[in-house]
């Protein structure tokens, strides 16, 4: 069924698609937050700025990639690998119509949880290669906060299985259509706000950005990298913001459906309702970034086990009894 | 409970003034606040405290400025020169020449104690502001240099005392 150059095919409309949705993410970041504070934003880099990504993509390749002497050399070489692999793993399974999917698994979601804690690995092994205390203390606090917004991420999830009795996302926004309403509106409301939040801390975004808080630590697990090596944790961040909002549409918004149209056609208009889709969550992830402070350690650890987790195991109670009555 | 009216939390309030901003942004009927710099320039207010100009004839280099600036970023040099005397017979007069003047301008920290202290009126503020230079060692700028902006020095009625 899956012969060689399938895969090749697929592995390169993933990479296509998941550098596209970096370099849309990044123009929507920058010129969002620059419209936001009433200033036009990058504005001399072609087409009134909108390409800047690429001359940033250009500026990194240019720069010196600095090893520093006492670093844990293969380690702090190879980390970024891990979180661009991880990240990449995640665009695998989301589909951007019920044909046009990298790989329909039975058990996508399973596999999506499972793949997107790979990249703590790489944050902490990065923090613990480059011999510095800043890097040190940044990746430890992203290894907390992100095996701490874990557990409400899955939680989360577990309440959209338990309604669509199915982990395959195409078999979840199936399971939407049938029903008729999104997700977001039909039951899992609470479970959308908690994904949300889980996903903003998992990205390590404002305001959950203390791994990299550049007050105190210089700029967390990122201090000592340099040229290309950051470039590929900037890039990951973005697609990692890219991919989860497309995965929180999928499984929340409907992901590729729109009604009334007819669904013959669900290739042609798939695509861009869930570009849509992902791009608006996006950009309530910027109007986030630009409203709030960061949170302090303790009140980022205590939002995690005493507020989301309660929460999402209250969803999942919620959904299981409605799920058994109705 | 007359006067109720329901507020948004606050951390609604900042998204709805960003949403704001955006959309004034965007929308060309709202001014744009923004100048874009090296285009366009902005209009300085006739006041603004942009680079000391120095007056060299009115300069008696008698070195107040100099003392009193904070930063000690004034370099005054000068001699004395005789002049004849004004009417046969009289005593012949010295005059200040000013050799030297120089504003260190990495290190003015633009306080404008010079300005206020000079009893000869030789220093005034102007609103020019484009001299910057490359090199730190390069903003040392010389009289020469400190009496072309004077032409610059807006005429402004002088403050009610």
């Amino acid at each position: 069924m899956i012969d060689g150059s399938q895969v090749l095919v697929t592995a390169g409309i993933v990479l296509a698609f998941a550098l596209n949705g970096a370099v849309i993410f990044t123009i929507l970041d920058v010129k969002g937050a620059s419209w936001m504070q009433r200033r036009p934003g990058p504005l001399h880099v072609g087409l009134r700025g909108f390409i800047f990504p690429l001359a940033e993509i250009i500026k990194f390749f240019q720069k010196e990639d600095i090893t520093p002497t006492n670093v844990d050399s293969a380690v702090f070489k190879w980390a970024p690998a891990y979180v661009l692999a991880s990240v990449f793993g995640l665009f695998v399974v989301v589909p951007i119509s019920p044909t046009l999917v990298g790989s329909d698994l039975d058990l996508g979601v399973f596999y999506l949880l499972a793949i997107s804690s790979l990249s703590t690995l790489g944050v902490l092994t990065a923090g613990w290669s480059s011999a510095n205390k800043y890097s040190l203390m940044g990746g430890i606090r992203a290894a907390g906060q992100l095996i701490a917004y874990e557990l409400p991420l899955i939680l989360a999830v577990v309440g959209v299985v338990i309604q669509a009795e199915t982990m395959s996302l195409v078999g979840i926004v199936e399971k939407q259509i049938e029903f008729g309403l999104p997700f977001v509106l039909s039951g899992q409301g609470l479970a959308f706000l908690i994904f949300m939040i889980a996903a903003t801390a998992e990205m390590m975004r404002v305001p959950f950005d203390m791994p990299i808080g550049e007050s105190e630590l210089v700029s967390g697990f990122l201090t000592e990298y340099s040229g290309v090596r950051f470039l590929i944790f900037y890039i990951a961040e973005y697609m990692n913001m890219f991919i989860l909002c497309a995965v929180a549409s999928t499984l929340f918004l409907g992901g590729y459906h729109v009604p009334l149209l007819p669904a013959e056609w669900v290739n042609f208009y798939g695509p861009v309702a869930l570009l849509t889709k992902t791009v608006l969550l996006g950009f309530i992830l910027v109007l986030v970034r630009w409203s709030f402070p960061r949170f302090r350690e303790d009140q980022l650890q205590n939002l995690a086990w005493k507020i989301l987790i309660p929460l999402s195991l209250l969803n999942i109670l919620i959904t299981s009894i409605m799920k058994v009555v109705f | 409970m007359k006067n109720f009216r329901p507020k948004l939390p606050g951390f609604l309030t900042g998204m709805k003034i960003l949403l704001f901003n955006m959309f004034k942004t965007l929308s060309p009927l709202s001014p744009n606040p923004n100048v874009n710099y090296p285009f366009e320039k902005e209009i300085v207010a006739p006041r603004a405290r942009g680079v000391i100009a120095l007056d060299q004839e009115a300069c008696t280099s008698c070195m107040l400025c100099a003392r009193q600036c904070p930063d000690w970023c004034i370099y005054i040099e000068g001699h004395k020169e005789l002049q004849p005397p004004a009417k046969p017979g009289g005593r012949q007069r010295s005059r200040a020449v000013l050799d030297r003047f120089d504003i260190d301008y990495a290190l003015c920290m633009y306080c404008g104690i010079c300005v206020e202290v000079c009893p000869f009126d030789a220093l005034f503020w102007t609103p020019e502001y484009e001299y910057s230079e490359y090199n730190m060692g390069d903003m040392l700028h010389d009289k020469s240099r400190l009496d072309e902006w004077l032409d610059t020095v807006p005429e402004v009625e002088g403050l009610e005392s």
